[in-house]
């Protein structure tokens, strides 16, 4: 597709991205062959599952007939041509909706088996790929969407990434590992989830070296854990042969055989950090001198992208500061919760706020042109927070950018605020979710916005993540207030509930949340408002919703106040959280989206198969 | 993306590679449906609403409104309608609409139910016939009133009877044109679910049959099973699905024209699909 022309004399600065073509034609055809041979009963059912987790087809719901397509975007970078394309797959053959995941993938559900080649078909016409976007391999490698713009970075992480993603895609070391692998770049040391990855990179400089600080083994899961720093600094040289070590240690001596414990953070647990690290030194070492040319050569760092380097000086990301509240001009209270400063002066990134990661075919395709008009680089980044980072933005074009959203319904306010809660896919569309995390990410942020929620600003660094289960897609453990779904009789009912949990953090400094108590899903909400009424007599002077979390958890609040521990903010709420009979109001023990009695029902996950 | 009137001219020629004869069947393009308006021999049929059509119409056409032949659907009235606007048995009749075929198909099929063959559909809509800058006017044209017979044509008509059997017999296919939420919501136990969503595209009503073609081969449909197409309650989004799976190379094809919704009142068994929350994944 031909790129529009930007209006901007400053445009020659830029240049456009070039198709990245990480899809395959053969990969589609083939797709559709084993298809049918799985249907004429010419493939087992396990030999057509592993392909097709492998080639990022999902099974979907208690039906196997129907696939969620994850659509793979390294680093997140997304052009206006792709994402018209995904607009037009989902209209054709999915519900006319895409999601956009926590890790930077963009997932088209309910998709019928029949057609998932004809999907993949269109996506490789656009450069993308689904291949090893699920099963046992090296996942999307996720990037922060600030890398490149982040005053606080050492360098722009992106091509590394990227470089790193191109590596390891159809490598045969990484075909077959005991379980998925999740890489994860930051741009400094707070922007993005270094912590909770397999592997977890930062850049850093060392006497004008480009390098990475690298964490490995963590992850979340039914059992979490923060991953541990390598050695101090890892050159840039060695980074594909220190990756190469921990993916081949992990196909190695990984866990083939307890499926629940087989991704990599329980090798290092089960046999203790150092030992691991010795390993992967000792591992490297193999590596370096054994890698033969043809496979160094799959890595190839490209460093194409926006020449624009006018620093600033090393200021934060300063959110647009001036005070809104409820009553504020709609435009104004977007650009407060929406719009963040670059580092390069006069440039801004722009957050499209999606319900849960979700956004129609038509708001795609406006998107796309909206992105095409005024994205200097002109492509947009998708977010582990579901939504779209636009940057380069210039600052003359925020209201246009404004009234273009507004006119499809995408610009409510509150991208980087609490209001927009992280929901996973839940009971939508997954096999292992027991609750409807994603409506009920969505019942919440709508309820935010329309209590002017977005526009506190000592609510604005707090997070809402929530997961329909204990897994962990929607990171409920590294959210400042998280959720995962799970089910409880109370009252001789089976009741939908959420295990809620306090004080998780993502960044350099990843913290996992502290487990406070179960609430009825129906109890979220009014929970959650409680939460911040108690927080606001409690706290003292002006700290945030955040900072008075992590003080609570820590049994480290004032000494006036009334709640001074986990304890006594379960004793607090025992109130909110307490549900009348089942026979008065039958509903407080239903799910969200259900109008029937709730019964947790859930099939065998696949991510392991 | 959008073609210019000559980029898309061209296009047409290029890519519509088909015979005169041939597009009779299904559909016809823009082109050829210019040439035949210049030759006087064609009678086109505009299935908008009769205020759309007085506003500004296709050169020489009539208004058969959809809610005019819905209203009344008894095959002597349908020919009422054809003799009035001029259209004996031998005229070749396009048919169009302003959404993304479906109207038209509809309508097209009701003329050939009751025996007029020669009808086909317009590849584009009204919409995109204008913004390539064809012959349009406003007045409102009367045609002498020409002489119909009457032949049904139950071949291509399907009840709920043949629906019936259809669930029973290998080779008989039982298509549901809906969108893929309402189909998992409910369906007629059996059926397969070909979205009209998977049909058109954004320049034409219905893709090349080369790609319906595959579709139906990813599905197992083969030209000599038999099939039926219904949708939610009168068999306009089936009847695009009717003349896609034609243009497939399907031979025996039906319409089940009083689809789902007559389906429902009979009471007849449905298959639902209640264990995900396949609605809340939904943006809109």
């Amino acid at each position: 597709m031909k790129r529009e022309v930007l209006n901007y004399t400053d445009k020659k600065h830029f240049s456009p991205k070039s198709n990245p073509r990480w899809g395959k034609e053969e990969e589609t055809e083939i797709f559709g062959q084993n298809v049918k041979l799985f249907r004429k009963g010419k493939m087992s059912e396990d030999d057509f599952r592993r392909f097709r987790l492998q080639h990022g087809a999902y099974g979907s719901r208690l039906q196997q007939n129907y696939s969620m397509i994850r659509i793979k975007i390294p680093s997140g970078e997304i052009t206006p041509d792709q994402l018209e394309k995904i607009a037009s797959m989902s209209e054709a053959f999915s519900i006319g909706s895409a999601h956009v995941s926590t890790r930077q993938n963009i997932q088209l559900h309910w998709v019928q088996l029949e057609d998932v080649s004809e999907v993949m078909r269109g996506l490789v016409e656009v450069g993308l790929t689904t291949r090893e976007a699920c099963g046992n391999t090296v996942r999307n490698v996720m990037c922060s969407h600030f890398a490149g713009v982040c005053p606080d970075e050492e360098f722009d992480s992106t091509p590394y990434a990227k470089a790193i993603a191109r590596f390891f895609l159809r490598n045969p070391v990484c075909q077959n590992l005991p379980r998925k692998f999740k890489i994860n770049f930051q741009c400094c040391s707070n922007h993005g989830l270094v912590r909770i990855a397999d592997i977890g990179l930062i850049p850093m400089k060392k006497d004008e070296a480009n390098g990475f600080k690298i964490y490995l083994g963590g992850g979340l899961g039914a059992a979490s854990f923060i991953g541990h720093q390598l050695e101090e600094f890892t050159p840039e040289d060695r980074l594909v042969s220190t990756c190469m070590a921990v993916v081949r240690l992990f196909d190695r001596l990984g866990n083939r055989e307890n499926m629940a414990r087989n991704r990599m953070r329980y090798l290092v647990n089960e046999m203790g950090w150092e030992k691991f690290q010795k390993l992967v030194i000792k591992e490297r070492s193999n590596v370096e001198m054994t890698i033969s040319l043809e496979t160094l050569n799959r890595y190839k760092v490209d460093f194409e992208g926006p020449s624009i380097r006018q620093l600033s000086n090393g200021k934060k990301l300063p959110l647009i500061n001036e005070k809104v509240d409820i009553n504020s001009d709609p435009y104004k209270r977007w650009i407060h919760s929406n719009v963040v400063s670059q580092k390069q002066n006069g440039y801004f990134v722009v957050f499209v706020t999606l319900g849960a990661g979700d956004i129609t075919s038509n708001q795609l395709r406006s998107l796309a042109k909206t992105i095409q008009s005024y994205s200097g680089e002109g492509c947009a980044r998708n977010t582990a927070n579901q939504n779209f980072a636009v940057r380069f933005v210039k600052g003359r074009d925020l209201p246009e950018f404004y009234n273009d959203l507004a006119k499809i319904g995408l610009a409510n306010p509150g991208a980087l605020t609490m209001s927009s809660a992280v929901g996973c896919s839940g009971t939508t569309s997954c096999n292992l979710a027991i609750t409807n995390s994603h409506r009920l990410a969505k019942e919440i942020q709508s309820k935010f916005i329309e209590l002017g929620l977005d526009t506190e600003d000592d609510l604005r660094d707090s997070t809402i993540k929530i997961s329909g289960c204990p897994n962990s897609c929607g990171q409920h453990e590294i959210a400042t207030i998280g959720f995962y779904g799970g089910a409880s009789r109370i009252e001789g009912t089976m009741t939908p509930t959420y295990t809620m949990m306090f004080g998780g953090r993502d960044g350099e400094e990843g913290m996992l949340g502290r487990t406070v108590m179960r609430v009825p899903a129906k109890r979220v909400i009014s929970t959650i408002i409680k939460i911040i009424e108690i927080y606001r007599q409690e706290r003292s002077a002006n700290e945030s919703l955040t900072k008075w979390i992590g003080k609570l958890i820590n049994g480290a609040v004032n000494d006036n106040g009334e709640i001074k521990n986990l304890d006594d903010i379960k004793k607090a709420l025992m109130q909110t959280i307490s549900l009348p009979s089942p026979d008065d109001d039958p509903e407080s023990y239903m799910d969200y989206g259900n109008d029937i009695k709730f019964s947790a029902k859930t099939a065998k996950g696949e991510c392991a198969a | 993306m959008k073609y210019t009137s000559k980029e898309k001219k061209t296009k047409s020629i290029l890519t519509r590679n088909h015979t005169l004869n041939d597009l009779q069947d299904v559909i016809t393009s823009a082109d050829i449906l210019r040439t035949l308006i210049r030759k006087n021999s064609v009678r086109v049929v505009d299935v908008r609403k009769e205020d759309e059509y007085k506003k500004e119409h296709i050169k020489t056409a009539v208004s058969i409104p959809l809610a005019k032949v819905l209203d009344n659907d008894s095959p002597e009235r349908i020919v009422q309608l054809l003799e009035q606007t001029g259209i004996s048995d031998k005229t070749p009749v396009v048919v169009y609409d302003d959404t993304f075929g479906a109207l038209a198909a509809r309508v097209a099929w009701t003329f050939q139910y009751v025996g007029h063959s020669n009808t086909s559909l317009l590849e584009t809509t009204f919409a995109k016939w204008k913004s390539y800058g064809f012959e349009t006017e406003k007045k409102v044209n009367v045609f002498p009133h020409a002489k119909h017979s009457l032949r049904v044509n139950n071949e291509i008509f399907a009840n709920y009877n043949e629906v019936e059997k259809a669930k029973s017999e290998q080779n008989r296919i039982l298509i549901d044109s809906r969108e893929r939420l309402n189909f998992l919501s409910e369906h007629i136990p059996g059926a397969t679910n070909l979205p009209y969503t998977m049909l058109g595209t954004a320049d034409s009503i219905l893709r090349e049959p080369q790609e319906i073609k595959r579709f139906m081969e990813n599905r197992g449909i083969s030209t000599d099973d038999e099939v039926i197409t219904y949708c939610g309650s009168v068999g306009t989004l089936s009847g695009l699905a009717y003349y896609a799976l034609r243009m497939g190379g399907v031979k025996k094809i039906r319409l089940y024209s009083r689809s789902f919704k007559e389906w429902k009142k009979l009471g007849k068994p449905i298959e639902e699909f209640k264990d995900a929350n396949y609605w809340d994944l939904s943006a809109e």
